[in-house]
């Protein structure tokens, strides 16, 4: 790509020297470390999350001082297509709108009890001013049913928001945040809206009931789950012969 | 003397100085802040799920609808981002066009916050000077994209099309006749890019305007010296980024550092604050709306002299033009293929971050191969902003809340998203 930003410039078949640092610094704690695109994907242990983020902005070769984001990450139904397009189907349009889908229930026929092993992760972006090298490190948490990680509002106060974010919309429980309330949903709010057996049309719908002569919340009873475009992951021959009309391309140059 | 005992005050959410719908509960002591809570969420659309139900293409009209007021900065974020795992290379132009409105958009950013700013704190002049400027920009965003905000003019691959040869015109009306629809076509007899190089020459006049009401105003510097001083050492801590970086004497610019789009091949300097208070931070932006100025110049120069195409000729992630697909059958699939199931983006993850006008705004993708994301998560910089506040506004009276939450440029649409 013509947009080299300084951390591709050092983009090879081998591994850049930031990527060779944090391994050689990492060490034992290490579970994963991926270079693509010119980014950096580290994964840690829970237990090793704080010692890890402490290092990490402590290290002279490393320093990162800023951490910009921090998110949640729900992994069910992760690389999951809704329709296959590997054979032939005899379905037409339903396939867009029928079935139970990402997106397409109600909170009453929720998908439950589903459970894949590592199904949250928290994903922390750190960037180093003094270095002008990013990176991205990863955990996942121990248990699904009560997904819980230490918290690093002590070592970065900028994530203190990400935490309560993360926890209101993942569930994530972070240990020892000082302030671990809901942020972004409704007071009194109830469930984890962005993980994945959470309904887009939501749980509940507010209207003013004359009546009482307040606001009123009801289960939500005015949309239908609904959504037109079916997930597909495609490997067929178009998308081959770009890959490959591309490589061509740049062996051009 | 009376003792006075502190107190719970709320702020906002309907409240013309917080900026939309925040809410802050203020514990005072007669007229000093003790602690901050900002409640944020008024306006949470969840953003990010509904655009893990749709195809990648179909969300990039809610990036205009995060920062309201930087629409096509957050695009780029989100357009780079996909790029990014397609492994799609933009044309050249498309690039320069691109970063010519990424400074547009900076520029309407910044009228817009100074206009607002100067509002809150009792100027309400510059209100008045800054919206007439960003009514000449909105119409450049009108000319290529049909839309004054809400654009959804860049695109994967490049951007929607190409700039106008015919800048759109005013026509005789009751309200614009005579003398006035003269003044309001001068500019207008040619392209879009002759209409913006007589606006950038203007321009630098008119920040001066702004400057002359502001700079040296006895009553704007007592409302902003030495109010909410954040030292370089904070500003790092808590994540800042753009202005508010800046503005504490920390040189880092993402267009400077790592460089996207055309920024590496254009001429302009960073702007920095010494003290970190309001009104270095004032100055840092208006010193910045003299840069964006420079470097739209420079785009125009560039964009006059080469013509070329300015979306990618892969009929995977872009649609084939409407000739094409009258007598190819290919083409017509392809358009078909593109605009009911979209494209499969390459399983991995990526972060694009572009220097938006508030800071730093990032979007982070997974995707899983599929035609639609499985996660995005938008870093946007209000967001990180106002966390801040209890640490930056305590001891700090009253009406210093109005002038930080001012200086802190926050924008609903992204806080909530």
């Amino acid at each position: 790509m013509s947009e080299t930003t300084a951390a591709t410039a050092g983009v090879g078949p081998e591994r850049s020297a930031l990527a060779k640092k944090l391994e050689a610094r990492l060490g034992q704690k290490l579970v994963a470390l991926v270079e693509a695109r010119g980014e950096i994907t580290i994964e840690v242990l829970p237990e090793n999350w704080l010692a890890a983020a402490t290092l990490l902005r402590d290290d002279p070769d490393l320093r990162f001082e800023q951490a910009m984001d921090l998110c949640g990450v729900d992994y069910l139904s992760y690389g999951q297509a809704e329709w296959d397009t590997t054979d032939v189907s005899s379905e037409g349009f339903s396939r867009g709108v029928e079935g139970e889908g990402p997106g397409r229930f109600a909170w009453a026929n929720r998908p439950r009890n589903v459970s894949i092993p590592r199904r949250f992760a928290v994903v922390v972006h750190l960037l180093s001013i003094r270095h002008n090298h990013r990176v991205r490190v990863r955990a996942h948490c121990a248990d699904d049913d009560f997904p819980s990680m230490p918290s690093v509002v002590g070592i970065w106060p900028s994530v203190d928001w990400f935490e309560r974010e993360a926890f209101d919309l993942y569930g994530i429980l972070f240990d020892g945040h000082p302030d671990l309330r809901r942020i972004l949903t409704d007071y009194g709010f109830v469930g984890h809206p962005f993980r994945k057996d959470f309904p887009l049309i939501g749980n509940v719908e507010v209207r003013y009931d004359p009546e009482k002569k307040r606001v009123v919340y009801e289960p939500v009873a005015s949309v239908e789950p609904r959504v037109l475009v079916p997930r597909t992951i495609r490997d067929d021959s178009r998308y081959e012969q770009a890959a490959a009309e591309r490589k061509a391309a740049e062996g051009a140059k | 003397m009376q003792e006075i005992r502190s107190y719970t005050m709320n702020f906002g959410p309907q409240h013309p100085a917080a900026h939309g719908v925040l809410r802050l509960v203020l514990e005072m002591e007669g007229e000093t802040v003790l602690r901050v809570d900002p409640h944020i969420g008024l306006l949470h659309r969840a953003t990010e799920k509904l655009a893990e139900s749709k195809p990648f293409n179909q969300s990039i009209g809610y990036m205009d609808r995060l920062d309201y007021v930087s629409m096509m900065c957050n695009e780029h974020a989100y357009v780079r981002a996909i790029e990014n795992l397609l492994g799609v290379e933009v044309p050249e132009r498309a690039q320069w066009i691109r970063t010519m409105f990424d400074e547009i958009t900076r520029i309407l950013n910044h009228l817009m916050w100074i206009g607002s700013n100067g509002l809150d704190l009792g100027a309400m002049a510059v209100f008045l000077y800054a919206f007439r400027e960003r009514e000449e920009l909105m119409d450049v965003y009108e000319a290529v994209s049909g839309a004054r905000m809400h654009a959804t003019y860049y695109r994967p691959g490049g951007v929607y099309r190409d700039l106008p040869e015919q800048m759109s015109r005013y026509s005789e009306s009751r309200w614009h006749k005579g003398k006035d629809l003269e003044r309001l076509n001068r500019w207008r007899g040619g392209s879009m890019l002759d209409f913006l190089d007589a606006f950038t020459e203007d321009f630098p006049r008119r920040i001066d305007e702004y400057e002359e009401l502001l700079t040296t105003n006895r009553i704007w510097k007592q409302r902003t010296v030495d109010i909410g001083v954040v030292s370089p050492e904070d500003a790092l801590a808590w994540g800042m980024s753009g202005p508010m970086l800046r503005g504490s004497g920390v040189e880092w610019d993402l267009r400077k550092k790592q460089p996207y789009a055309k920024y590496a091949e254009v001429d302009f300097d960073i702007p920095v604050g010494v003290n970190g208070d309001c009104y270095d931070r004032y100055l840092v932006r208006v010193e910045e709306m003299r840069q964006s100025n420079r470097i739209i110049k420079q785009c125009i120069a560039w964009l006059r002299a080469n013509p070329g195409p300015v979306m990618v000729r892969n009929f995977k992630v872009a649609p084939p033009s409407r000739v094409e697909m009258k007598d190819d059958m290919e083409a017509l699939i392809h358009h078909f293929k593109l605009f009911t199931e979209g494209y499969c983006v390459p399983a991995g993850e990526t972060y694009a971050a572009v220097e938006a006008p508030k800071g730093e705004f990032g979007i982070y993708l997974v995707s899983d191969g599929a035609n639609k994301p499985f996660r995005l998560k938008c870093r946007a910089p209000s967001f990180v902003h106002l966390s801040s506040m209890d640490s930056i506004i305590r001891g700090h009276m009253l009406p210093d809340v109005v002038a930080m939450i001012g200086t802190y440029d926050v924008v609903f649409g992204e806080v909530d998203r």
